[in-house]
């Protein structure tokens, strides 16, 4: 490709791990590696990017068009920069049923933020998603990894102050 | 205490580690079947024990299994389908973060029985910390020469793959999923072809539940027919039922299909009833796809018999009077809760999932929210209730995947049964609209 | 060699027999059928997403369903749901209803209202407009007025680079602007992103769609969404003449329609067949460089097969009317309007209940104000 050298790179530990993963599918598969090796760029990045995507592309050998696809199809990935937390909370009936509705508004008071923004100073950005398979122990927030379950306005300004230091 | 089948050391301290996992009797399944069976005789355990698609469809597994399609020099493959995502199912996570080694063992048992030699977990991508521990059970497997070249020197090697989704309800759809799995968008496929025939890699693939292949292990050790011998008629062996809404003890919990509605509901064994000081006025009992019921319909059926959990008297009656087990997500309603908001919801839910590619789906799941939306809010009119109807209607039965059928359903036995709660919030908007209002009958309307 | 007969397959299509060659889909047997027997045409199920050039196109827009009332000879039970006729192969001794099914036709009503929801309605300035295959399919089985009264989503208009113009807000994401680039030109540069009916055809970033087949695009897209920029507000299409004509071109056939507007050559297209599909696909010199008549060796007036606004008058007055099976839908719905409803006299009722209208509706109103 003519265009500008990629300035974006793995870390070389991520870049031996995107390896490893291309590694596990068959010959000539190795596009099956997409949403893992995009988790890593976001792992990395915080979110992807449209120069992450074609990085991406390029450690696939797919176009990067393939990529841009599939990364605006899952909801999983950001396609705009975030805070350094991100709080996805579960909109859906089972967790509403449990009192979401209102551990999820008092979330956003708290932050002065609507779903989908960040906060001013870049620490939070509040999403709303769709169930989380923890319905049982609605309401739920997801952090990076972590599942954060049986949510009341307390356990809100308990997490909120840990992740604040 | 009821039959466990899968949970039964679930509580045991450290059960996620190979250890105490294999102390409790773990992996002699894969001994017993790569050892002393033949493939075949595995699959004929699997179609002995009636065990059914755990996944919601509810189509027998080893009926499944034996239309695999077996041409020589193709690779055949398995993939495991833990893009859990039903709104009400939890299940297979539960399952998965406590026992990673039981899935693991149905894998293998499972795969020797296809004939795969490469198969694939494909896990939802939220839950990375459970494909965390599923992968470190993986590598304590192999250590132990469960998985890898030339399994316990039975000449079977088996290399087992765990893929992350990316968020998106559809790849739960199987052939969304083997999309997915190709690092394509989830968009399902065409049928035919089935993945039988073609599927992953077009190459001839089984696509199972998490649940389904964890029963395995327990029916190879036990044999087919001890299993089929739990539960009732057709609905054979133990489900899980995630379990969750107003109700004094959510939770996964494991029955014997064939206990009655009104058991597990009310039992302390289970959901321990609806939470104190409230009473039950509705239940979606297989996943948020399903048809909701009445109270008058939940633990009776129309003709006034007990309602069992099992496939075959939970839809008893059709969806005239019926619904589904479905997933086993079992959703209890009290009498705060608002049917249309929650149909708002869950039509916003199959809405924000719809994959976008055929028509119906795309613009009818978007039309049904916002018109729910408009009724909600207190801008409805009468009109839009059979509007509702009418366009469920369109979108059941013409889509390329059943997505369109789950979306329609909930609205469709959501204003079936409680077409009056919808009427009330057209004909008393302000009273509908206050925060927590909710339809109490007719003494409402006054 | 001795004489084979081939092994065809009988099947029945609204009535009519037809033989085919296994692995025919339903809706090419259909086709066939018209091809031999032109006042047919009708009983063709629409295609707004299948287009048989293109490998793997078909399926998604559910304009083609039709029912299927006898699975084969040996198993004759009828199948459970409508199929999607561009992609069901055809058994011996099936039998499909497609205009002669109240259920399909229901469904299909259903299709042009969803195609329709998120739908412009710029005709008036669209210049796809007379060629527009939604319109044939709005026209021929749709409703009279829609029920949507919700906003209807759009989206900014955008230049694939110099020649083409992408309107997403025009589109029904049939995909094959997709295909089409996948499988004739060499670098796919636009796709569809997002998903739902918040899914769009798009570069993502900026990008100009630079190929020498690029300009096919435009040729199979059935709506308005991907336009000729050299073309654009140029004229109507039914004020305009078609000719077939070719060139010695070293990239493609050089086959194409040359569209007259006068003297005046005002755009260049692919030849289409009676199905509105291109078999030929030509390059963008000859699609967008040659618009002189001495670029060309005129062949002679275009053959318009299939019903078209250019080929026959279509909207003449006394031709504009509906296929006959859409009036007999029309026939078998219609009920008389039931008023059983009893009316009051008492003013003083009249009065209460008019009160409590006003009262709803100014609640609605300052709602909707808040809102």
């Amino acid at each position: 490709m003519t265009e500008a050298p990629n300035t974006v790179a793995f870390t070389p530990d991520r870049l031996a791990k995107s390896k490893e993963i291309i590694a596990r599918y068959p010959e000539g598969r190795q596009k099956s590696a997409l949403l893992p090796l995009l988790h890593l760029a976001q792992e990395q990045w915080g979110w992807v990017s449209p120069e992450v995507m074609d990085y991406v592309a390029e450690l696939l050998s797919i176009l990067p068009i393939e990529v841009y696809e599939v990364a605006t199809f899952y909801t999983m990935f950001h396609l705009d920069p975030v805070g350094k937390h991100v709080i996805e909370y579960c909109r859906t009936g089972p967790c509403c049923l449990m009192g979401g509705e209102d551990v999820y508004g008092y979330l956003r008071e708290k932050l002065g933020v609507e779903a989908g923004q960040t906060t001013a100073d870049g620490k939070f950005t509040v999403k709303e998603v769709e169930c989380l398979a923890a319905c049982g122990w609605g309401p739920v927030f997801q952090i990076r990894e972590k599942y954060y379950m049986n949510l009341t306005r307390e356990r809100v300004d308990e997490i909120i102050d840990e992740l604040s230091k | 205490m009821a039959k466990k089948i899968l949970t039964e050391y679930i509580n045991v301290p450290g059960i996620d580690t190979f250890e105490v996992y294999r102390k409790h009797g773990g992996y002699t399944a894969v001994e017993k079947a790569l050892k002393t069976m033949t493939p075949e005789e595995v699959v004929e355990e699997a179609k002995k024990s009636g065990v059914r698609g755990r996944g919601g469809a509810g189509f027998p597994m080893g009926m499944k299994w034996s239309f695999l399609a077996k041409p020589e020099g193709v690779p055949r493959y398995l993939v495991c389908n833990a893009d859990e995502s039903e709104p009400g199912t939890f299940k297979d996570h539960h399952l998965m973060k406590e026992l990673p080694h039981l899935l693991i063992e149905g894998m293998i048992v499972s795969s020797f029985a296809l004939g795969a030699h490469k198969s694939f977990i494909y896990v939802r991508g939220e839950l990375m910390y459970v494909i965390r521990i599923l992968e470190k059970a993986i590598e304590e497997a192999k250590e132990k020469g469960f998985l890898g070249k030339n399994i316990l020197g039975t000449g079977y090697d088996l290399e087992l793959v765990v893929q992350p989704g990316g968020g998106a309800y559809i790849c739960g759809e199987e052939t969304a999923l083997l999309e997915s799995l190709e690092g394509k968008r989830g968009n399902p496929r065409n049928k035919p072809p089935f993945p039988a025939i073609k599927g992953l890699y077009q190459s001839p693939t089984v696509v199972n539940n998490v649940e389904s292949i964890s029963n395995m292990p327990w029916i190879i050790n036990n044999g087919g027919d001890a299993y089929a011998a739990i539960g009732v008629g057709r609905s054979t062996g133990t489900k899980l039922i995630s379990a969750s809404g107003h109700i004094r003890k959510p939770g996964v919990y494991e029955i014997e299909l064939g206990v009655s509605v009104d058991e597990f509901l009310n039992s302390d064994e289970y959901c321990g009833g609806v939470r104190d000081g409230h009473y039950l006025k509705a239940l979606v009992a297989g996943g948020s796809s399903v048809p909701i019921l009445p109270a008058h319909l939940i633990t009776k059926t129309a003709n006034g018999e007990d309602r069992l959990m099992t496939y075959e008297s939970l839809s008893d009656g059709g969806f005239a009077t019926g619904s589904m087990l479905g997933s086993g997500g079992f959703i209890v309603f009290d009498e705060t809760a608002c049917i249309v908001r929650n149909t708002w919801n869950f039509s916003r839910f199959y809405h924000h999932e719809s994959c976008g590619q055929c028509s119906p789906c795309r613009e009818g799941t978007g039309w049904m929210e916002k018109v729910l939306h408009r009724l909600e809010h207190g801008h409805g009119s009468m009109h839009d209730i059979d509007l509702l109807v009418d366009i469920s209607k369109k979108i059941e039965g013409n889509t390329i995947c059943p997505l369109g059928d789950a979306a329609a359903w909930p609205v469709a036995s959501a204003i079936r049964h409680f077409r009056e709660e919808f009427e009330w919030h057209v004909t008393h908007p302000h009273e509908a609209t206050q925060p927590g209002a909710v339809y109490m009958g007719s003494a409402a309307l006054v | 060699m001795e004489e084979t007969k081939p092994n065809l397959f009988k099947i029945t299509f609204d009535g009519i027999e037809v033989e085919v060659e296994p692995g025919t889909t339903i809706m090419q047997a259909a086709r066939k059928i018209a091809e031999a027997d032109r006042s047919h045409d009708a009983l063709v199920p629409p295609a707004m997403c299948y287009y048989e050039p293109l490998k793997g196109t078909g399926g998604k827009c559910r304009a083609c369903l039709v029912k299927v009332t006898q699975g084969s000879a040996k198993d004759t039970r009828p199948m459970p749901k409508l199929v999607p006729s561009c992609i069901t192969q055809v058994q011996d001794g099936m039998v499909v209803e497609n205009t002669t099914n109240p259920a399909v036709l229901e469904a299909r009503k259903g299709v042009v209202e969803f195609l329709l929801i998120n739908h412009p309605l710029d005709c008036p300035v669209c210049d796809q407009a007379g060629e527009c295959h939604l319109q044939d399919f709005a026209y021929e089985h749709g409703a009279a007025k829609t029920r949507y009264e919700e906003e209807r989503r759009t989206f900014d208009r955008h230049d694939l680079g110099p020649y083409i113009q992408l309107h997403m807000t025009r589109c029904i994401l049939c995909y094959r602007c997709v295909f089409t680039a996948d499988q004739i030109t060499n670098k796919r540069v636009h796709g569809v992103m997002h998903r739902g009916d918040a899914a769009e055809i798009s570069t993502y970033i900026e990008k100009a769609i630079d190929n020498d087949f690029s300009g096919n695009v435009i040729d199979v897209c059935p709506v308005g969404a991907l336009t000729d920029k050299t073309f654009r507000f140029k004229n109507r299409v039914w004020f305009t003449k078609p000719v077939d004509a070719h060139r010695d071109c070293p990239t493609c056939s050089g086959n194409v329609t040359l569209w007259y507007r006068g003297e005046e050559v005002i755009r260049v297209t692919a030849r289409k067949n009676e199905w509105g599909e291109v078999k030929e696909f030509i390059c963008n010199t000859c699609r967008f460089e040659k618009k002189n008549t001495s670029d060309w060796t005129i062949e002679g007036p275009a053959k318009v097969l299939r019903s078209s606004v250019i080929s026959a008058n279509k909207y003449r007055a006394d031709l504009v009317k509906k296929p006959d099976f859409a009036l007999k839908l029309a026939n078998s719905q219609y009920k008389p309007i039931d008023d059983s409803r009893s009316y009051t006299t008492d003013q003083d009722q009249i009065r209460q209940l008019s009160i409590e209208n006003n009262d709803k509706a100014n609640h609605r109103s300052q709602l909707a104000d808040k809102n």
